[in-house]
């Protein structure tokens, strides 16, 4: 993270670490990320601010190798699209879990970590990440 | 009455044996271990650090007390590994558990007793006689603690941290804090100096003058003040270096070691600096039972100590954690120098 771009990813403090996001009150759905508009109700939608819940399952992952620009000191990593247990779905990274329990269908639950610290004298980000549980 | 209305600890779930790390510099491992009473210490990920820590229990305090987070009306968090040397850990942990923005927060710095000043300074807030000012505050402590390569401490300064949540409800409590007592001196037996990556330390001196002093004479005016006497304590809980000063520590106080085991984790996971007394606070409580009295006496370098009375409260039974500090003690991976290296960026590039 660059001194350049602090002011939009403060506005997404909410979402990187409290998981905000929203649902439609008129159909039920939610989002993550938080979405203008109800894709299904559109002008008829009610979309209210809500926290995502920690759980969920890995609906699909893959390891990466070589990692982009900010991750090359933790490859090998995984990296999972996880279905939190209201529906959403979220691309997180998945750590603190050994290589046999990352699978289809595993329950993951949200941490708190860090996702970038690479100037020793820039501003650290934190926010979520999802661990295998059980 | 104010105390303990939830607690949580988080200790990372990697671990260095001490075996390994002598391995490196060539040293006799199992004199190290006996001497220290330490087999092996736990080690923050690549990606955790004592925010991330705090964070953590912090999340599991608020879960236990079963409140609102949005009552927390401060939020103080003890490290001497802060992540940054300017920029709160506290306004981070705040927003991480949805407790601001109307609340007060601060970082705190004594060596490993910062989360116990942080206590005392939730209890002075909740008591206040200024109406409504907090309903609840919430202390950590919480330490990645950075040993030189190949000093002594190196074998020791782990990773950890614990949350309390300080209210004043007593139908809420799960224990009374029913008196505390500090004893601070100047005495420079552990610093790091501004900019410096390790600290450095006084070797022996850190035993008589510093610990045993500061340790002793807390816990004895504690107990002058609360007219308590040694046999009262059911556990007692001591800032924890090492696996050996507790234990001594205990005895030279006049209370059975064994009543000291149960928030002893430092020969299974190193000192967690400003996250020990705090974590072994949680194991006792972890165990306690109604009516049960607790010691508990802080150590911070440079130096001082917080010492506590507590009396557990009927709360407790319904408020149990869903995971014991030592349950977390055994969830663990080991891993070798060269990856507690890279984890704990001890590599220059990193
Ligand atoms: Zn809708």
């Amino acid at each position: 993270m660059t001194n350049g771009n602090l002011p939009l990813i403060w506005r997404k403090f909410p979402e990187r670490y409290l998981l905000q996001g929203n649902r439609c009150e008129t159909c039920g759905t939610c989002f993550f990320p938080a979405r203008q508009v109800c894709p299904n109700c559109r002008r008829k939608g009610k979309l209210v601010q809500m926290e995502m819940p920690r759980q969920g399952k890995i609906i699909t992952f893959t390891e990466v190798f070589t990692g982009p620009y900010g991750f090359e000191f933790e490859t090998p990593y995984f990296i999972a699209i996880i279905e939190l247990s209201n529906k959403a779905r979220l691309l997180s990274q998945v750590v603190d879990s050994p290589r046999e329990k990352i699978k289809i269908g595993a329950k993951v639950e949200k941490v708190f970590r860090k996702i970038s610290d690479i100037d020793p004298e820039g501003p650290i980000a934190y926010g979520y990440k999802f661990k295998v549980v059980g | 009455m104010i105390g303990i209305v939830g607690y949580g600890a988080y200790i990372p779930k990697y671990r260095i044996t001490v075996e390994e790390i002598a391995k490196t510099w060539r040293k006799d491992a199992e004199g190290i271990s006996s001497s220290l009473n330490v087999k092996e210490k736990a080690v923050a990920g690549f990606d955790e650090d004592s925010c991330t820590i705090a964070v953590e229990a912090a999340r599991k305090a608020v879960k236990m007390a079963g409140i609102d987070a949005q009552k927390i009306g401060a939020v103080y968090v003890g490290s001497e590994s802060h992540p940054y040397a300017v920029k709160p850990t506290a306004s981070v942990v705040a927003d991480a558990i949805n407790a601001g923005p109307e609340l007060t927060a601060a970082d705190l710095e004594f060596a490993c007793k910062a989360g116990t000043a942080g206590i005392q300074m939730c209890m002075g807030l909740v008591a206040s006689s200024m109406p409504d000012w907090i309903d609840y505050g919430l202390a950590i402590g919480s330490d990645t603690a950075q040993g030189r390569p190949g000093d002594a401490l190196e074998y020791t300064a782990a990773s950890g941290g614990a949350a309390f949540i300080i209210g004043k409800n007593e139908k809420e409590l799960i224990a009374s804090i029913d008196q505390t007592f500090s004893y601070t001196t100047d005495t420079p037996d552990f610093w790091r100096r501004q900019h410096a990556e390790f600290p450095r330390h006084a070797g022996r001196f850190t035993g008589e003058p510093a610990y045993f002093r500061h340790v002793v004479s807390a816990a004895e005016g504690l107990m002058a003040k609360a007219k308590m006497k040694p046999v009262d304590f059911d556990f007692a809980v001591f800032h924890q270096p090492n696996g050996k000063f507790p234990l001594r520590v205990s005895k030279m106080l006049g209370i059975d070691p064994k009543r000291a085991k149960q928030g002893l984790l430092t020969p299974e996971i190193g000192n967690t600096y400003s996250g020990a007394t705090m974590i072994g606070l949680a194991s006792v409580l972890d165990a306690a039972k109604p009516g049960q009295k607790i010691l508990a006496v802080s150590y911070g370098s440079g130096a001082g100590s917080d010492a506590f009375a507590l009396t557990v409260k009927k709360g407790i039974e319904k408020k149990r954690p869903c995971k014991k500090v030592l349950e977390m003690v055994k969830e663990k991976e080991y891993i070798s120098y060269a990856e507690y290296a890279k984890f704990r960026r001890k590599l220059k590039t990193l």
